[in-house]
């Protein structure tokens, strides 16, 4: 099915800001906005819900702090102890720093890969880029148009906030 | 839009625009390196090469090519990784901790220090597998199954821990700058043409500038500079533990962690300052990379020397204080014994030189600062061949008192690794933006030359009775109803 997108070109980040804010007062749902940076408080002019990506960090670095122990009470307590001086084997604070460090390891590759993951991004994909400017100093507003009266409403509205141009696309789906 | 104050200096100077950044942060990019660059280049490749071949004859008939002996085991070798290792905490600290204090000056300088820490770091790396002896059994060093038992890997070495502390450093260090720079990435990719394109198109990794995803992106990066944070102190922490936890009168001080955490952000600004000074006028980037920015890290450099300085002098009373004959035999044989040179040395450069930066003069300039840069990168390394070489040299028993000198392997590969360091970052400079591009544009309406002015102005003629804050709603706390049609 095909869909049908309005696209706002503008050169500055406040307008984009005021007519992404007047689109959802008017009720018309904003089917995304691309930028050279991100913009101060878009996400929550577009009612972009909080990310989990802070829940995932959490449990990565919960299923880090896990294999990092249990790893070094296998190897250094049960499969092959090590006596020094006849002190016990489990020694708490040499355990902290590798702890730390594989907590840390794992929380920073986990999340990363899930961000990417959920972004759609990866060495050699193409993107579905909008236009080649949008990555030097244009912000564009797209708008999905299913009638002639979210149309019209979305002209005049990115109009009024100062469009550079107004552009139509179609894509395939 | 926040406003700030009228009196903070720009961080970008000049009448700019966002396309007009671009332009000028991408043309290193896109236009044939000039002959400095290439004669800087080619004289690191040969140093770097040196380096290699030495380290290839070192392989070949073992760490005897050193001037090691028998009671000093550790030299050049392990003065050298701590000192890498410590270069590299700048860049952390202004990618990961500026960040989460939301300094906003830290945009201009962030991708090129994160660049350098990845780069000492593996200068640093290179310096304990060699000393291992047998490089090619470094493996062994992790904990993986084996014909042995299986014989892991001894968890309570302060020397393990150094293992892991370093590659996790290195691996997070690296994916947080990556990650930084895909947008940046894809800004080279839709200026490119042909294969250009390609190449950076699929390094970009399809990035469009989605709102969505940039709203993912800004917490990632706000939890890999929250992790980044305390992993940047466990690392200098941990490399302290090699000394601290040893018996060795000298290393054996609980202030090791707190003291080689700060000279590691003072090494590692000097080195800042050695590269952006010179990237900034060889790329003609002194717009993006001001005084202003200098001044500031500048102001790091006199608090964390201090701090060096005041380590220094409290390790001499808890000498005194504490009372062992051992500890307090160190001390003065590092002060007054046959390397009394190098210790002057370091005093002199970590302590006397950065409190120059007092005088306004001198903290402005940016030729002073390049050479007192120099002096503190000096100085720093000979604090570790100080702590490693005076602590070893007079051991606990006076017929094994021995002395060290470096042969000229040694030096070789310590000349080498600058030069794999300068290879990397030239090479850096000239492929990949050297600012961050998709972050400096964020703070040029807040704090670019032509928009500060803009704003006093308004503020003067506001004077009358209008309120001098900018009539800007927040958009951002307006209630919004959740329609669609």
């Amino acid at each position: 099915m095909s869909k049908n997108f309005l696209l706002g070109v503008y050169d500055d980040e406040q307008p984009v800001l005021k007519a992404v804010n007047e689109l959802r007062i008017k009720g018309i749902r904003v089917y995304d906005v691309y930028s050279p940076f991100a913009i101060h408080g878009m996400d929550d002019a577009m009612g972009i819900k909080r990310t989990r990506l802070t829940v995932a960090a959490f449990i990565y670095g919960v299923i880090g702090c896990t294999l990092a122990l249990s790893m070094m009470i296998y190897m250094n307590i049960f499969d092959w102890p090590i006596n020094i001086g006849g002190k016990p084997a489990f020694m708490g604070p040499d355990f902290i720093p590798v702890t730390f460090e594989l907590t840390v390891l794992i929380t920073a590759l986990g999340m990363v890969g899930t961000f990417l993951y959920v972004s759609r991004l990866a060495p050699g994909i193409e993107g579905n880029l909008i236009d080649p400017r949008v990555t030097n100093d244009r912000f564009i507003i797209a708008v999905e148009i299913k009638n002639e009266e979210i149309r019209r409403k979305t002209e005049d509205i990115l109009k009024s906030y100062g469009s550079l141009e107004i552009r139509e696309r179609v894509t395939e789906k | 839009m926040i406003q700030e104050s009228a009196v903070r200096p720009p961080l970008v100077l000049g009448d700019k625009t966002y396309s007009q950044m671009t332009e000028d942060i991408m043309k290193p990019l896109e236009t044939k390196p000039n002959l400095l660059w290439f004669g800087a280049f080619s004289i690191a490749a040969l140093v770097m090469t040196m380096g290699f071949a030495l380290i290839g004859y070192l392989f070949v008939t073992g760490t005897g090519v050193w001037g090691l002996n028998k009671t000093v085991g550790w030299a050049w070798d392990i003065t050298n990784f701590v000192f890498w290792v410590g270069i590299g905490h700048a860049g952390t600290l202004i990618s990961a901790v500026l960040l989460l204090f939301r300094q906003k000056w830290r945009t201009s300088i962030n991708r090129a220090a994160e660049a350098m820490t990845i780069f000492a770091v593996m200068c640093a790396g290179i310096f304990p597998v060699i000393h291992t002896g047998r490089p090619w059994l470094a493996f062994w060093m992790l904990p993986l199954p084996n014909v042995h038992g299986s014989l892991w890997v001894n968890f309570n070495s302060p020397l393990l821990w150094d293992v892991f502390a370093i590659s996790t450093y290195l691996t997070v260090s690296l994916v947080f700058w990556y990650i930084g720079l895909i947008p940046d990435i894809a800004t080279v990719r839709d200026r490119a043409e042909g294969l250009r394109k390609k190449i950076y198109g699929a390094l970009a990794f399809g990035w469009n500038g989605s709102a969505r995803t940039w709203a993912r992106y800004e917490v990632v990066c706000l939890i890999l500079a929250g992790l980044s944070t305390p992993l940047v102190l466990s690392v200098h922490t941990i490399v302290s533990f090699d000394f601290a936890t040893s018996v060795i009168p000298g290393w054996h001080t609980t202030i090791f962690p707190p003291y080689f955490v700060a000279g590691a952000i003072f090494s590692g600004f000097a080195m800042v300052h050695t590269l952006m000074i010179l990237t900034r006028s060889i790329f003609k980037l002194e717009e993006y990379v001001t005084m202003y920015h200098i001044e500031l890290m500048n102001i790091v450099i006199i608090i964390t020397g201090s701090v060096v300085g005041l380590a220094y002098g409290t390790e001499f009373f808890i000498a005194w204080y504490s009372g062992v004959e051992y500890e307090q035999y160190a001390f003065l044989n590092r002060a007054f014994g046959p390397f009394a040179w190098a210790y002057w040395t370091m005093i002199t450069c970590n302590v006397i030189t950065p409190q120059l930066f007092w005088f306004n003069s001198i903290r402005k300039s940016a030729v002073a600062t390049f050479i007192i840069s120099i002096f503190v990168n000096i100085g720093m390394w000979f604090e570790r061949f100080v702590i490693i070489v005076t602590s070893l040299h007079r051991d606990y028993l006076p017929s094994s008192w021995a002395m060290y000198s470096p042969t000229f392997v040694e030096i070789g590969i310590f000349i080498g690794t600058f030069g794999l360091f300068f290879t990397l970052f030239l090479l850096f400079a000239k492929t990949l933006p050297v600012i961050a591009l998709h972050e400096i544009k964020t703070v040029l309406k807040t704090s670019g030359e032509k928009y500060k002015q803009a704003a006093a102005s308004r503020v003067e003629k506001g004077s009358a009775g209008e309120s001098p804050v900018m009539p800007e709603i927040s958009l951002a706390r307006k209630p919004q109803q959740e329609t669609e049609i």
